[in-house]
């Protein structure tokens, strides 16, 4: 961060929460996953900007959670187009947006084992903007190859495929993603492309000039703040009662 | 049609006798009504071989399983604590090699129990293509549709689980189980051969005569063996019912990280053996 920049008013969170927001763009229903706080403040603060538009889906949640027909109503739902945006993480994330949810070292005696693909197999190819999303950007995480594809970036051309990633967000910057490969299209303030390469695994595309991820808005920030972080304590009693300062802690529920 | 040869079991134990020795068991996901009483008395009498299937993710109960070596084989799509840390015991047998995984994706499950549900052989299922979950499934194909030009599409065969077992609010005297919302409990059911359900409470009177449960309620037809298991899905929540014990979870992480914590773990909250 270069020495005469001006003090922040903002949390990291809080940035990404908004770029992740101007991501979603204007769509009818966005879907959360399990421990994603952040993208369930950008989808929240996305239906506060819409004045009740898109239908937000939390899984974790009670009250955001608009399902009857149980846990495969999420899936079929999205089978059918009805589910414009998700999001996806991956303990690997490649140049070709593969996802590794899975382990790492060789299959069947793998040296780590992460949890495993969840929804992600069958999400990322119907669900038309897929934004994945790692706040940890390493040569650990973003990698040249990931070990095991939970799920692939790309398709062959006969694949059923109306679902595909359309940006990779991080705690350093944010890529698109297009035609099987990543280009960066901003670095978040406070940090630098130098750094960027550096910490990326992958080969990526960029601009001659890289510009910086726009602030939040004074009125975004308040948003979020006022309207939103209520709405997260029920689902995320930690987050928001850490970065917002909203309600009481998980332990005490 | 005569209901009244229903009988709630005298225990949880007699409600369990239907779990045997390699049996496949399906079990529902976290969040759902996860039956934890009744995973520690089966964990105390021993139970060996379970081919596990967990709709279509699991967190405590598959680790307690997998850690106290009831577990063959795994089919899920994801085993974790979720904000308390990963599945330590889970993770353990898996690099060790100790059971087999079948890893799955959510969809594929929901889809494999439908196939069951409608005792069909098999479900088309979107996705998957490409990936290597799909490399390293055997026993699932790909098809060029018959109803498409050059489209390809996975086949899944029938998940036709031997006993379904759940924890649920309520259940009545002719064996009826409300699930309220928890549709996926129902698919278990349906599903498998045989279920056993444990509840907060006995229900009086027939949950199917009030029009508002009977919406919520899973026919007795379905149902094998229901026992009583107050707060028995402690320390996971029960929707509507009570949340998750952070304290006990947190608790759990830490002393299952190791073999020997877990081991102790078993012994206190398992085993209930008292200290010398």
């Amino acid at each position: 961060m270069s020495m005469n920049a001006a003090p922040r008013n903002f949390r990291d969170e809080e940035l990404l929460a908004d770029v992740i927001a101007r991501l979603i763009g204007d769509v009818r229903h966005v879907a959360v996953g399990n421990a994603s706080p952040i993208p369930a403040t950008a989808a929240l603060l996305a239906r506060e900007r819409g004045q009740g538009r898109p239908y937000v889906s939390l899984l974790q949640s009670r009250k955001h959670n608009f399902f009857t027909d149980g846990a495969r109503e999420l899936f079929d739902c999205a089978g059918q187009g009805r589910i414009d945006v998700f999001f996806l993480s991956g303990g690997q994330i490649d140049g070709q947006g593969n996802i590794n949810l899975v382990e790492i070292g060789e299959h069947g005696h793998p040296k780590v084992r992460f949890p495993g693909s969840f929804g992600s197999a069958y999400l990322y190819y119907v669900v038309p903007k897929v934004i994945l999303f790692r706040t940890e950007h390493s040569r650990r995480t973003l990698v040249p190859k990931v070990d095991f594809i939970s799920a692939p970036g790309i398709s062959d051309g006969n694949v059923y495929r109306p679902g595909r990633p359309i940006a990779l967000v991080t705690n350093r910057c944010l890529f698109s993603f297009g035609d099987g490969h990543f280009t960066l299209v901003s670095v978040h303030p406070g940090h630098t492309v130098e750094e960027v390469t550096e910490n990326t695994g992958f080969d990526f595309d960029k601009p001659a000039t890289v510009p910086e991820t726009p602030a939040p808005s004074a009125e975004t920030l308040r948003l979020m703040r006022e309207a939103v972080a209520p709405q997260l304590a029920e689902v995320y009693p930690q987050f928001a009662a850490q970065v917002f300062g909203t309600g009481t802690p998980a332990f005490a529920r | 049609m005569r209901f009244d040869m229903f009988q709630p079991a005298k225990s949880i134990d007699e409600a369990l006798a239907i779990v045997t020795d390699g049996c496949m068991l399906v079990v529902p996901r976290e969040v759902s009504g996860v039956p934890m009483a009744a995973t520690r008395a089966l964990i105390k009498r021993g139970v060996k071989r379970l081919h596990l299937v967990a709709l279509p993710t699991s967190s405590l109960q598959a680790d307690l399983l997998i850690g106290a070596a009831c577990v063959a084989t795994l089919e899920t799509s994801a085993v974790s604590l979720g904000e308390f840390g990963p599945a330590p015991r889970f993770s353990a047998a898996v690099t060790s090699g100790t059971i087999t995984m079948k890893d799955a994706t959510c969809p594929a499950l929901h889809a494999a129990l439908q196939a069951a549900e409608k005792g069909v052989p098999f479900m088309p299922l979107r996705g998957l293509i490409g990936s290597d979950v799909l490399k390293y499934r055997d026993d699932w194909k790909v098809i060029d549709s018959p109803f498409g030009n050059s489209d390809p599409i996975v086949l899944l065969p029938a998940i036709k689980p031997d006993v379904a077992i759940f924890h649920a609010p309520m259940a009545d005297p002719q064996g009826n189980v409300w699930i309220g919302r928890q549709r996926e409990l129902a698919m278990m059911a349906h599903a498998a051969a045989k279920t056993v359900v444990t509840v907060e409470k006995l229900h009086h009177g027939n949950l199917l005569d009030d029009p508002v449960l009977a919406a919520g309620t899973l026919p007795g037809l379905y149902v094998e063996s229901v026992a009583v298991a107050e707060r028995g899905a402690w320390p996971l929540g029960l929707p509507d019912h009570y949340g998750v014990d952070a304290e006990h979870l947190a608790l759990y992480a830490r002393m299952a990280a190791t073999p020997e914590g877990f081991t102790d773990y078993l012994d206190k909250y398992v085993y209930e053996r008292r200290a010398a």
